[in-house]
């Protein structure tokens, strides 16, 4: 690691206020951070560590029956706490390992972006709503590519609220090495249509499956999306799978989702 | 009832006592006062001229003592090649230079470019990234074939090409075998990947070197599995450091797989620049680092070639085989694809011809050496998979084909210069049949056909050469080593033993198999006895372990040493019980004299050796300690059969392994415990190898799979709960434990069984595929479905 200043602030003013100087990054859970600081990829002058701030962990719901879950919650508090979306439960409890979930938070993976991180795909398919310390924002105007978010400098995730589908699932096809989605579907129903999020597969990073959601939408089966596929184009080609294997697989992992919702 | 110590009792392992409370002692474990720390800059690119270094900047950071680069090492010996082959022509092979730092060219990426000393690891490393440095990028060879054309880049300018070698085995068989398969009735050909592999123990390397000066001594403490040839290769090879000046200490080493048998840059490195600067020099590895500067394994390509008659037996065998050696010879690279190898390639079977054809090269990647099986695996790979193939061209069951060409009379000659001494193929062949319940298969396959699944069943049998080896043998072969071992069997005046070992423990279970030898040999509790290792100021010279050779030849020394120490405890006991010594007879730890009720227990036989009062001292030294060297009369030879089911996703192509079965011959077993889960360790790499782990480069020289992001490692819930059997025993013939060794069974029989099962799964599935290549990832198996 390059050498930085460290601060640990007990708000969110004070973190807002640690992030001010220049090159200051937050610290989530650092489940990414951190390997990248120990292989010298990152350079922060300072890193405020977000784990103090109690006001942005923690999950209760709201007047509208969402599930509101801080920033700051670990990946293993919301695979216990989120009883009523089974879904958003399994898929926290299939984050990495044991110790990557008691670490890992909610506001950093989303905050991360990774084009094959879970969380992604779970706020895109809800459309939640990522909440920051300055504003609200829907899901599909957060994901801006891989690595690439509506974050402005400094700005901190302090919460994400999640509507309750009445059925949805998140299939996930394991890249063997790494365990992150080779390609992730969740898929959402709500009364008032389909929402088909993918993670995992494009170039772009998390994408909503629109064909899909329609196709759906007026039949909730398996094989309502059984002639359905995406273009290998601009789907992720690497040593794990080629683009037309991804392809593939969006298909394949979303009517196993829409199976298994029910 | 089940033998509660002694041989064959399943000893619970006493090392596993600091292994699993945090007290073992490993090298990253030693610090030493007014130690310092090395960062090596290692080369980004694969293959460039370096131009210009410049470390001015570097050495002026703070807590910087100096930088090394290539040009402080000329005067200094290059890390040898501890095998020498001859090719076909009788030509030696091309042999370049190896420098401990890069000099003139970097030729792959993760070589030393320079090496910072300073006073913190960290500070090191920021003035590596201070040094100034002009590579001019040269075209890479990364592909074999690529490297072998006339006008492919030369990694040696100063070599022929980058052909290191063309071995022919048996050379003047050549032409026989070739008739052979010209007049067969069928032959069955098959091109194969074995696939290039990172050792990835759980330890990484770590070496720290001291000097100290009042008494002109240099100590290496090091991650290595054979501690003295570390010290005669660095000592006489490179540094010119006579072995009464040079200690290696190997401690606690958390796994090796091969990795850590070789003399490695770092070594010498730390070692000469503690002698340079006066202290203590530490390098610990990162796992990045591992990645690109431990020997990698196999990266073999082959093509082979089987020939059977109408009958459906054996007649030829031909293969071709690319061995890529990186870009030097590690220590013992050149011996892997070649003695290790051709000469395992009749297998089980009495094919009469073979002719096996490697062409080692040289690419822009890091150096290829042993790796658990070294050699073998590679050997058992290219077989099984060819009968497999010609089993089904041919319609026949793939057991039945098996056992019609089986070796069934022992010794038996093989056309690849080695001899079996014994075994008994159709019976593991049968403990296998009833172990995997190969009957139920059929059932099963309906079940998972139910379940939207395609299952396979897929068999092999393997046989290796352990307990390495003959050295008269190996040296006619072109090693540059003896490979017999050693053991001082010192018993203390009260009876309790220290053995000294030649052979070094990283996961074998030494501390607790050999002390049950000891036990059953003299009648004392095995807690009498402890193993010492890993410290050439303590041990004789034996050549370590690796090979699966540790209790064949190791084993054997300290058998003959404690021969030794009976026959003369024998004399002793028979001037304390006024006998006859041919009277005297060893039994439960107590000396009696046949016939009589006379007895005189173990310890006080060995306190009168250390308290001559009453002691035969005109005829007998005082003291009990003896010591022999052990050099095997041949190789043993373990072999068995496995047996494996997957299930493949057909939607996803995903295997998953439903069952696995093992039926070992290992001769005799001392702990049976420990020798399951050196068969299941062996299963578990074999199965990362057929399913998981790939080494790959890119076309520039640039290592994809670098991190464990993109390097799949099995885990738990990628491996099945084995069926592991080794009540099929035929006993070594030359060894006086009658064991042949099981330390690469596992990972040599695996991957054949695993690839059938799935090209059997994927047959029943209607997809005509007739080889996919390692590792059989999801994306690869499902795009052979895809036709």
């Amino acid at each position: 690691m390059y050498a930085f200043d460290f601060e640990k602030p007990t708000s969110l003013n004070e973190a807002v206020t640690a992030l001010q100087t220049e090159e200051a990054m937050p610290l989530g859970g650092g489940q990414t951070l951190i390997p990248s600081l120990k292989q010298r990829l990152a350079a922060p002058s300072k890193l405020v560590s977000l784990r103090g701030v109690d006001e942005i962990r923690g999950i209760c719901r709201d007047d509208a029956g969402r599930i509101c879950i801080g920033g700051g919650t670990t990946h293993a508090e919301v695979a216990a706490g989120v009883p009523e979306y089974p879904a958003l439960a399994a898929l926290a409890a299939n984050i990495g390992d044991p110790a990557v979930r008691n670490r890992g938070t909610i506001g950093g993976s989303l905050a991360n972006n990774d084009p094959s991180a879970c969380y992604p795909a779970a706020a895109l398919a809800s459309g939640a709503t990522i909440v920051t310390n300055t504003r609200e924002i829907a899901a599909d105007d957060y994901f801006e590519g891989m690595f690439m978010t509506a974050l402005e400098e400094g700005e901190i995730i302090t919460e994400v609220r999640f509507p309750v589908p009445e059925k949805a699932h998140y299939e996930k096809f394991e890249q063997p090495a790494s365990r992150f989605a080779l390609v992730g579907v969740f898929v959402a129903k709500f009364a008032d249509g389909v929402r088909v999020a993918v993670t995992g597969a494009s170039e772009e990073g998390v994408f909503r499956w629109s064909e899909a959601e329609a196709a759906l939408a007026s039949d909730f089966t398996p094989e309502a999306v059984q002639g359905l596929s995406v273009p290998a184009e601009g789907m992720i080609g690497d040593l794990h799978g080629s683009p037309e294997y991804r392809a593939h697989l969006v298909g394949v992992m979303t009517r196993r989702a829409v199976a298994a919702a029910g | 009832m089940p033998k509660d110590h002694g041989i064959g009792a399943a000893s619970k392992r006493r090392e596993d006592v600091r292994f699993l409370t945090g007290t073992g002692n490993y090298t990253d474990d030693i610090n030493l006062p007014r130690q310092l720390y090395v960062h090596f800059l290692r080369s980004d690119v694969a293959h460039g001229e370096i131009r210009h270094i410049d470390t001015g900047a570097a050495e002026a950071m703070p807590g910087v003592k100096r930088v090394f680069t290539g040009k402080d090492f000329e005067g200094v010996g290059g890390l040898p090649c501890g095998w020498q082959v001859t090719d076909r022509h009788g030509q030696p092979m091309q042999e370049p230079a190896h420098p401990v730092i890069a000099q003139g060219k970097v030729r792959y990426v993760g070589e030393i470019l320079a090496a910072v000393v300073a006073d913190s690891r960290e500070r090191a490393r920021d003035a590596a990234e201070a040094i100034e440095f002009d590579i001019a990028e040269l075209p890479a060879v990364v592909d074999m074939k690529a490297a072998l054309a006339p006008d492919a880049p030369k990694v040696h300018d100063d070599l022929d090409g980058n052909l290191c070698y063309d071995w022919g085995f048996v050379e003047e068989n050549r032409e026989t075998v070739d008739a052979a398969i010209r007049e067969a009735a069928h032959v069955t050909t098959l091109e194969l990947v074995n696939n290039r592999l990172v050792a990835n123990p759980m330890e990484p390397r770590v070496a720290v070197g001291d000097y100290s000066r009042a008494d002109d001594q240099s100590t290496l403490y090091t991650t290595s599995q054979n501690p003295h040839v570390i010290r005669l290769l660095m000592g006489a090879f490179v540094l010119g450091i006579p072995e009464h000046k040079l200690r290696v200490v190997a401690p606690d080493v958390g796994g090796g797989f091969g990795s850590k048998i070789f003399h490695y840059a770092e070594e010498a490195f730390c070692t000469f620049a503690a002698r340079q600067l006066g202290r203590p020099v530490k390098w610990t590895s990162t796992r990045s680092e591992a990645f690109m500067s431990d020997a990698h394994g196999r990266d073999h390509v082959t093509k082979i070639e089987l020939a059977l008659d109408a009958d459906n037996n054996f007649t030829a065998l031909r293969t071709e085989t690319h061995a890529n050696m990186g870009a030097y010879l590690s220590t013992f690279a050149p011996s892997v694809p070649t003695w290790l190898h051709g000469t395992l390639m009749a297998g089980n079977y009495k094919t009469p011809n073979i002719y096996v054809n490697v062409k080692a090269v040289f690419t822009n990647t890091v150096p290829v050496d042993a790796y658990r099986g070294a050699g073998r695996p590679e050997a058992t790979f290219q077989l099984e998979r060819v009968i497999d193939k010609a089993a089904r061209e041919l319609g026949v069951d793939p057991i039945a084909l098996r056992r019609q060409n089986f070796v069934t009379e022992f010794p038996y000659a093989t056309p690849v210069a080695v001899e079996y001494d014994t075994g008994d193929y159709n019976a593991t062949m049968d403990k296998l049949e009833e172990i995997a319940d190969i009957k139920g298969f059929a059932a099963r396959r309906k079940e998972s056909e139910a379940r939207g699944k395609l299952r396979g069943l897929g068999v092999n049998a393997y046989i290796e050469a352990c307990g390495i080896a003959p050295s008269n043998l190996v040296g006619q072969l072109g090693a540059r080593a003896g490979l017999y071992d050693a053991a001082t069997v010192r018993v203390n005046a009260t009876g309790s033993i220290s053995v000294m070992v030649g052979a070094h423990s990283h996961g074998q279970g030494h501390e607790t198999a050999f002390p049950q030898v000891i036990s059953e040999m003299l009648g004392i509790g095995e807690d009498q006895v402890e193993i010492v290792h890993g410290d050439t100021s303590k041990i004789p010279f034996g050549m370590g372990t690796y090979g699966s050779r540790s209790l064949a030849v190791c084993g054997s020394a300290m058998v003959r040493a404690t021969e030794k120490v009976v026959a003369k405890a024998k004399k002793i006991a028979a001037h304390l019980l006024e006998a006859a010594e041919a009277d005297i007879e060893l039994r439960d730890g107590k000396f009696t004299v046949a016939g009589t009720d006379k007895e005189v227990a173990w310890g006080d036989v060995t306190l009168a050796a250390y308290v001559p009062h009453n002691y035969p001292l005109e005829d007998v030294e005082p003291g009990l300690e003896e010591t022999a060297f052990y050099d095997p009369a041949n190789f043993t030879y373990p072999a068995g059969a496995y047996a494996c089911e997957v299930e493949v996703d057909p939607e996803t192509g995903k295997v998953t392994i439903e069952r696995f079965a093992a039926a070992d011959d290992f001769g005799n077993v001392i702990n049976p415990m420990i020798v399951d889960g050196q068969v299941h360790g062996g299963l578990a790499q074999g199965i990362g190898q057929a399913l998981l782990e790939n080494c790959a480069y890119d076309e520039n020289g640039q290592l994809v799979s670098a991190s464990y992001m993109d390097y799949a490692m099995p885990r738990a819930d990628d491996v099945p709960f084995y069926t592991v059997d080794h009540s099929c025993q035929t006993p070594c013939t030359h060894n006086p434990l009658g064991v042949k060794g099981c330390g690469e069974a596992g990972a040599i029989g695996s991957p054949p069984t695993i690839v059938n099962a799935v090209i059997d799964a994927l047959h029943s599935g209607g997809h005509k595929v007739d080889h996919i290549d390692m590792p059989l990832t999801p994306s690869r198996v499902w795009a052979a479905m895809q036709g």
